[in-house]
C-alpha cells in the first residue's frame, strides 16, 4: 500500500493532462454553443477556424522570432495570440459576408445552414493546407516544464514522477482568464445582454430595437477570438498538425451537446466531462492499483477499460446517453 | 585483319540495334507520407547506380536506362498500386526499384507487379511478411527481413542487461512485423515484454498512449514507428511525463529526423539499421558526394544495390525481359564470381558481356538468400551528445 506513489502516477497521466485538455475543449465547446445560441446552427467548420487562428499565430511567432522577440519564459506565441485572433475575426467576418449572411436573408433552415457550415469547412481546410502544409509543427519555445519528472522524483524520494508543462499551465490560466472575460461581457456589459436577449427570443430582441447585424458580427467576434485562443493553446500543447483540428470537432461538439447547447457554463462543464472521461477510460491503471494493492501483488493484465484507440468512442457513447436520457444537457441548453 | 574488320563491323551492327531499344526502370519510392524524409537519399542510390551502368556502355551492348520517378507513399496502398500500374502500362519499365514501405510493396506487389510479370526489388521493405508471400520469383528485397532485425535486436537488448522492456509499433504490417520478431526473440532469451501495443500515425497527441505503455513499465520503451509520425510524438510524450527516458530505435527511427528533433534529451539510447563495415560501404560515399545525396543516410547504400543487382542480372541474362533476368539475382549476387563495389559496375558489366561471373558486394554487402531476400549486418548506433554514433556491427 503506497498512496503517494499511486496519487502522484494518477495525477501526472490522467489529472494534468486532462484538466489541460479539458481547458482546450471547453474553450472550444463555447464557440460552438455561442453560433448555436446566437446564429441557430452547429458550425461544422469550428475545427478549421480553430486550424486557421493557430495557423495565423504560427506565422506571426515565426515573424517575432526573426525579429528577436521574446517572451522571456512563456512561449512567444502569446504575444502573437492578439494578432493571430485579428486575422481570424477578417476571416470569420468575411465568411459571414460571403457565405451565411444570404442564408439568413432567406431565412434558411438550421439544417441547410449545418451543410452550409460543411462547405465552408472544406474549403478552409483546403486553403490551410496550400498555405501551411500538412505537417507536423511544433512552435512552444521559452521554457518547457514548471515541474520535471526527473527533479520531482529526486526532490520527493517518491519512486514516480510528476511533470507539469508550462503550456499545460498557460492553457489553464488563459482558458480561466478568457471564460472569466467572457462571462462578464455577456452578462455585465449592455453589448452582452443584448446579445442574450436576442438567443433568448429574436422577435423580442428585434421590437426591442436591437441591431440583428451587429449581435451577429460580435458573435463571429467572439467565436474567432475562442477558436484562436483555442487552437493555440492545443498546439502549443501538443503540436500543429492542421488535420486534428477537424478530428477535434467530435469531441468539441460532445462537450458542448452534454453541457447543454447554447449554455455557455454548461460548454465549460462539458468539456472538462469529455476530457476526464476520455482519458479516464482510456488509461491502464495497473500501476496504481500495483501501488494502492498488497506489497508484492501485482495485477495480471493492464487493467485499462478502453484501449486508447477507442478514445473518440467513449465522446460518442456520452454524446448518445445524453442525447437519450437528457436531451437538453446538462445546464438545460435548447434540445436539439 | 579481315575478321577484325567483321567483328567490328558486327558490334557496331549489334550495338546499334541494341541503342535503337534504350530501356526504361521505374523508381518507385515513398516520396510523400510518413517515411518520406528516407526517400531523397534513396532515390539518389537508385539513380546512381543506373546512371552508372547506362553511362558504361557495356550494358546489354550499349543499351541507355531511362529513369522513371513514382510515388508509392507509404501508407496509401491505392496511390502506389495506381502509380505501378503507370508505371508498367503506360512508360512500359523493364523494372522497378521499389516500394519504400512494406505495406505499399505488399500491394504493389500483389496487384501489380504479379499479374503483369514484373520484377520488384525492394530497397527497405522489411516485413516478415513478405518472406511467405507468393510471387512467383519476381521480388527481391536488397535488405533483410524483420525476422532478422527482431533477432539482432533482442540480442542486442540482453547482450546491454536489459531484461524487461516494453514495446509500441505503428499499426501497420512493418510495425507489427517487426514488433512480434523481436517480442518472440526477446522472450525466448529470457526477457520480458511487458506490453506490445500499437499506436496509430498522425495524431497531435499521445500521452494517453505513453500512459498505458508506463503502466505497464519496463527498464525501456521499443519504439517500432516512423520518425515522421507517431514514433516522435511517443518518444515526445514518454520525455515529457517522464515515463521513459531511454527507448530503443529499430531502422525506421534512426536518422536525421530523431536526431534533429530530440538531440541530447536521448542520449544512451540505442538502435540499429541496415548497414555494413565492407569497404563497399566507404567507397560508396563518395558517389553520394559526385550526386548530391547523402549516402551513409539509413537505406541509400541498399538502394544503389538494388538498382546494382537489376542491371547486372539483366546482364547475365542477355535481356531486359523480366521472364529472362529474374532468375539471375542469386547468380549476381552471390559468390563465387569477382566481387564488385560500388562504382565498379562497368567491370562487372564487362566481364559479365564476356561469359564470366561476379558476386556484387556493393554499398552494403549484400548476400541474397531465399526468398530473395538479404542475409542481412546491422549497424548499431547510440546517441552520444545528441548524435548517434555508428558503434559496432552485428
Amino acid at each position: 500500500m503506497d498512496l503517494l506513489n499511486a496519487l502522484v502516477a494518477f495525477t501526472n497521466f490522467v489529472i494534468v493532462p486532462a484538466t489541460a485538455y479539458g481547458a482546450q475543449l471547453a474553450l472550444g465547446a463555447l464557440g460552438v454553443t455561442l453560433i448555436y445560441g446566437i446564429l441557430r446552427f452547429s458550425n461544422f467548420a469550428h475545427g478549421e477556424t480553430m486550424a486557421f487562428g493557430t495557423m495565423s499565430v504560427l506565422g506571426i511567432t515565426a515573424l517575432f522570432q526573426s525579429w528577436g522577440i521574446s517572451f522571456g519564459p512563456l512561449p512567444t506565441a502569446l504575444l502573437a495570440l492578439p494578432f493571430g485572433a485579428l486575422i481570424t475575426i477578417a476571416l470569420v467576418l468575411s465568411t459571414d459576408r460571403v457565405v451565411y449572411k444570404f442564408y439568413r436573408k432567406v431565412k434558411a433552415a438550421p439544417v441547410m445552414l449545418v451543410i452550409v457550415s460543411m462547405g465552408v469547412m472544406f474549403m478552409m481546410n483546403g486553403f490551410i493546407r496550400m498555405i501551411v502544409g500538412t505537417d507536423d509543427r511544433r512552435f512552444a519555445d521559452g521554457a518547457r516544464f514548471i515541474i520535471k519528472a526527473r527533479e520531482f522524483k529526486q526532490a520527493t524520494g517518491l519512486n514516480e514522477g510528476l511533470a507539469i508543462k508550462t503550456t499545460q499551465a498557460i492553457t489553464l490560466v488563459v482558458a480561466i482568464m478568457t471564460v472569466a472575460a467572457l462571462f462578464y461581457f455577456l452578462n455585465k456589459t449592455r453589448t452582452g445582454k443584448s446579445m442574450r436577449a436576442y438567443s433568448d427570443n429574436e422577435d423580442l430582441a428585434l421590437l426591442s430595437g436591437i441591431n440583428p447585424e451587429r449581435v451577429v458580427k460580435i458573435t463571429w467576434i467572439l467565436v474567432a477570438i475562442l477558436a484562436t485562443i483555442a487552437g493555440t493553446l492545443y498546439g502549443l500543447d501538443k503540436s500543429f498538425k492542421p488535420f486534428i483540428y477537424m478530428q477535434l470537432l467530435l469531441p468539441i461538439f460532445a462537450a458542448a451537446i452534454v453541457g447543454g447547447l447554447g449554455s455557455p457554463l454548461g460548454a465549460i462543464a462539458g468539456g472538462f466531462v469529455i476530457a476526464f472521461s476520455e482519458i479516464t477510460f482510456t488509461y491502464a491503471f495497473k500501476k496504481v492499483i500495483t501501488y494502492l494493492g498488497p506489497d508484492g501483488w501485482k495485477p495480471d493484465g493492464l487493467v485499462q477499460l478502453l484501449s486508447t484507440d477507442y478514445k473518440f468512442a467513449v465522446s460518442f457513447a456520452i454524446l448518445i446517453i445524453v442525447l437519450l436520457f437528457k436531451p437538453t444537457g446538462l445546464f438545460k441548453g435548447k434540445s436539439v | 585483319m579481315k575478321n577484325l574488320l567483321i567483328a567490328t563491323a558486327a558490334s557496331a551492327l549489334l550495338a546499334g540495334t541494341a541503342q535503337a531499344e534504350d530501356i526504361k526502370v521505374g523508381i518507385l519510392l515513398g516520396f510523400t507520407g510518413p517515411a518520406e524524409s528516407y526517400a531523397p537519399p534513396m532515390a539518389g542510390g537508385a539513380r546512381a547506380a543506373l546512371k552508372e551502368a547506362s553511362e558504361s556502355g557495356a550494358f546489354l551492348g550499349g543499351t541507355k536506362i531511362e529513369i522513371v520517378e513514382a510515388d508509392s507513399t507509404c501508407t496509401d496502398a491505392a496511390v502506389a498500386t495506381a502509380s505501378a500500374e503507370r508505371l508498367i502500362t503506360s512508360e512500359g519499365v523493364s523494372g522497378i526499384i521499389g516500394a519504400l514501405c512494406s505495406g505499399a510493396t505488399t500491394a504493389v506487389l500483389q496487384n501489380v507487379a504479379l499479374p503483369n510479370g514484373m520484377v520488384m526489388v525492394s530497397p527497405s521493405a522489411t516485413s516478415p511478411a513478405l518472406t511467405a508471400l507468393e510471387d512467383n520469383g519476381l521480388f527481391f528485397r536488397a535488405t533483410p527481413s524483420d525476422s532478422r532485425q527482431g533477432a539482432v535486436m533482442a540480442q542486442l537488448l540482453k547482450d546491454k542487461g536489459y531484461s524487461s522492456v516494453a514495446v509500441t509499433y505503428t499499426n501497420n504490417d512493418y510495425g507489427k512485423g517487426l514488433s512480434d520478431a523481436f517480442a518472440t526473440n526477446f522472450t525466448s532469451l529470457g526477457g520480458d515484454v511487458t506490453i506490445n501495443a500499437a499506436h496509430e500515425d498522425g495524431k497531435a497527441d499521445y500521452s494517453a498512449e505513453v500512459g498505458a505503455l508506463a503502466s505497464a513499465g519496463g527498464e525501456l520503451l521499443v519504439v517500432v514507428g516512423y520518425a515522421d509520425q507517431g514514433g516522435k510524438g511517443i518518444i515526445q510524450a514518454s520525455l515529457d511525463t517522464g515515463a521513459f527516458d531511454t527507448f530503443h530505435l529499430p531502422d525506421a527511427m534512426v536518422g536525421i529526423t530523431t536526431e534533429e528533433t530530440f538531440g541530447s534529451d536521448l542520449d544512451g539510447t540505442m538502435g540499429q539499421v541496415p548497414g555494413t563495415d565492407a569497404p563497399g560501404g566507404e567507397q560508396y560515399v563518395p558517389i553520394g558526394e559526385a550526386n548530391g545525396f547523402d549516402a551513409t543516410a539509413p537505406f541509400s547504400p541498399e538502394s544503389y544495390d538494388a538498382a546494382a543487382m537489376l542491371v547486372l542480372a539483366m546482364q547475365a541474362a542477355g535481356s531486359s525481359d523480366p521472364a529472362d533476368y529474374k532468375g539471375k539475382f542469386y547468380e549476381v549476387a552471390n559468390a563465387p564470381g569477382v566481387e564488385i563495389y560500388p562504382g565498379e559496375l562497368k567491370k562487372g558489366l564487362e566481364i559479365l558481356a564476356s561469359g564470366g561471373e561476379v558476386n556484387l558486394v556493393g554499398a552494403s554487402a549484400i548476400e541474397l538468400i531465399e526468398p530473395g531476400e538479404a542475409a542481412g549486418s546491422y549497424r548499431v548506433i547510440e546517441t552520444i551528445d545528441g548524435k548517434q554514433v555508428t558503434v559496432e556491427y552485428r
